[in-house]
């Protein structure tokens, strides 16, 4: 459905994206993951057709976007960071307006609008002006746009942004229910996102595309280790050597809880010691609470790419080393992360990584 | 061609939410109402002059003594007030990030362009229509010579498009109105000033070409009532440079 080839955007001599080359199959829902500033928003604009690319070329439904850019444009819907509304009409008038500006025929009109209205759950404010509704009821009425002619692909540039928890659930749910009918592409920094919703994940960094797969393979892939979390009620100080002990295990380490009770206890893959952990402990009576293998989440695997990179180019840079420092720092792996308040109501603790992230693109 | 009344409609319904077209044309009314008023006094007073010396009464030209100087008046005030109605059409989309839903839809740049013209024509000839007042009142009270007020409200008429073509150039040059508007009424006023120029420079070779660029020479022809093929062309092509220059401006910002 979407096909890109070496896309590349230049400004003057600062190089936006390069060589970005992907590909969505029809009914697909793909997201670009990546810090702020990566190149995910110049990527959907040149699909868009709202600017041109430096080199490369890209085919949409079957069209290009250079040659054909009028018929890519009617089957596209697109909704940009920043919704962009009319705050002086009313929400009907101004999905009106959209659909007149799409093509869409007056016969059809009502039904369209009547349609989206729904879907986006804005039947109730559709008679209120856009600048009186509050961010979520904006957002929704951006999705609506985007949705109003019923496009075949849709390109939504970080959708949840400034929505509350409740909203963030239903924006993806809305999302997730157009997976089949349309082919959606989406951009986010928010990691759990990305899993929650889509089928394939490109992370891009500094304009590049680091990796495409799904959340999966990408985390089975770069999985190096297995750690386990071990919660126990009344640990001795010969608990860590004991654990050391056990055939496979690389390393352990206190996570240091206010009451110091949880282990982290990293070992090679393929050797699961999870029943050898439990009976150790209850052989010596420390009172096992909580047993759990960590998986390697999208989180790490992002930062284990993106410091790759990093690191590859140009060690000795000061930029460079800053950015692999917050990096580490960032590892959602390393013990404190949990107590955090998390604006996502499904991954509490995901939060910190994302964090990071924005720090190292500013 | 639909789109562009699709967008042309957008606009009108901003300009009469906002209060925008309200206010502009409130304060244009105003203010050629209270010249015309001041106008009309002077006139009378100077008739009143003129039968005391000569005795009786002699011919008064209405279409001279009242309405050439109210249509003068008329084209400064617009010069004024028509970059207030174009400054944010272009330059505000831009701010909002509008522009992003109107480059990324089926709408080719000439219905952008056209249709936000369209729009501040519309309020601008609706401002026009309400001074028709002013000649109404004289032919009740006195008497006019009709087709020279309609030469002169159809060279009114084309200088305020002239004054929105250049204000829609110069909203599409930024994204600050403030900025839009003030841009919009300097290259009026400039357009509007080389005549003095011209003036000085009479007796060389570049005198009478930079009067010819001046637009008030040329609008002058028409409210006096002489309707000449060279100044409809030279309006009507200003108008038509302005929207084009607008519309390659857009194009080339996707470029950068």
């Amino acid at each position: 459905m979407i096909k890109a080839q070496h896309l590349s955007k230049r400004y003057g001599n600062i190089t936006a994206i390069e060589n970005v080359t992907f590909h969505v199959q029809k009914g697909e829902i793909l997201a670009f993951l990546g810090p702020n500033g990566a190149g995910k928003t110049t990527t959907m604009r040149i699909l868009t057709c709202f600017m041109p690319a430096s080199s490369g070329s890209a085919e949409v439904a079957g069209f290009d976007i250079f040659e054909e850019p009028q018929e890519v444009k009617k089957r596209i819907g697109y909704l940009p960071e920043f919704p962009p509304l009319y705050t002086e009409l009313t929400v009907t008038e101004y999905l009106n307006f959209v659909a007149k500006i799409k093509g869409i025929e007056r016969r059809n009109r009502t039904q369209a609008l009547t349609r989206v209205l729904e879907r986006c759950a804005l039947t109730d404010v559709r008679h209120r002006l856009i600048g009186n509704l509050s961010r979520g009821y904006r957002q929704r009425v951006g999705l609506a746009q985007a949705l109003i002619h019923n496009p075949e692909v849709l390109i939504l540039d970080e959708p949840t942004t400034g929505l509350d928890p409740k909203q963030i659930i239903e924006m993806r749910q809305v999302i997730k229910d157009l997976a089949g009918h349309h082919t959606v592409i989406l951009s986010t920094h928010i990691l759990p996102e990305a899993t929650a919703v889509c089928q394939r994940v490109v992370i891009i960094h500094e304009g590049r595309i680091v990796a495409i797969d799904t959340p999966d393979t990408l985390s089975a892939q770069l999985r190096q280790s297995e750690k386990i979390h071990v919660t126990l009620e009344a640990p001795t100080p010969e608990t860590t050597e004991a654990f050391q002990k056990i055939k496979g295990v690389i390393s352990v380490f206190h996570e240091p809880t206010p009451d110091g009770r949880v282990f982290v206890v990293e070992c090679e893959l393929g050797h699961d010691i999870r029943s050898e952990l439990a009976s150790l402990a209850v052989r010596r009576g420390w009172g096992l609470l909580e047993l759990t293998l960590v998986k390697l989440s999208l989180e790490d695997v992002f930062l284990k790419l993106t410091q790759e990179e990093s690191k590859d180019e140009s060690k000795g840079e000061l930029l460079e080393e800053m950015k692999v420092g917050t990096g580490t720092q960032a590892d959602p792996a390393a013990p404190g992360g949990t107590g955090e308040a998390s604006e996502d109501p499904g991954e509490p603790g995901k939060k910190r990584g994302s964090r990071a992230h924005k720090g190292k693109a500013e | 061609m639909r789109s562009m009344f699709a967008i042309m409609g957008k606009e009108l319904r901003i300009l009469f939410t906002s209060p925008i077209a309200y206010v502009v044309t409130a304060v244009f009314i105003l203010i050629t109402g209270y010249l015309f008023y001041n106008i009309v006094l002077f006139a009378s007073s100077q008739s009143m002059q003129i039968m005391r010396t000569q005795g009786a009464l002699p011919q008064i030209n209405l279409n001279d003594l009242v309405f050439r100087p109210t249509f003068n008046n008329m084209s400064v005030i617009l010069m004024l007030t028509l970059p207030l109605i174009t400054m944010r059409m272009v330059a505000e989309e831009k701010k909002i990030k509008t522009i992003e839903l109107l480059m990324t839809s089926p709408v080719p740049i000439t219905s952008i362009v056209l249709g936000k013209f369209l729009a501040a024509f519309a309020v601008f000839t609706l401002m026009l229509g309400l001074t028709a007042y002013m000649p109404l009142l004289m032919w009740y009270y006195g008497s006019v010579e009709w087709l020279p007020i309609l030469t002169g409200y159809l060279g009114v008429w084309l200088l305020g498009g002239i004054f929105i073509a250049v204000g829609l150039l110069a909203s599409s040059l930024t994204e600050n109105q403030v900025i839009a508007g003030f841009l919009g009424f300097g290259a009026v006023l400039i357009l509007w000033l080389i005549g003095w120029v011209s003036q000085t420079m009479s007796d060389s070779a570049l005198g009478p070409f930079i009067a010819y660029l001046s637009i008030g020479e040329h609008t002058e022809n028409m409210i006096k009532g002489m309707i000449d093929t060279e100044d409809l062309v030279y309006q009507l092509s200003l108008i038509v440079v302005g929207l084009f220059v607008t519309h390659r401006v857009l194009e080339s910002q996707r470029w950068r």
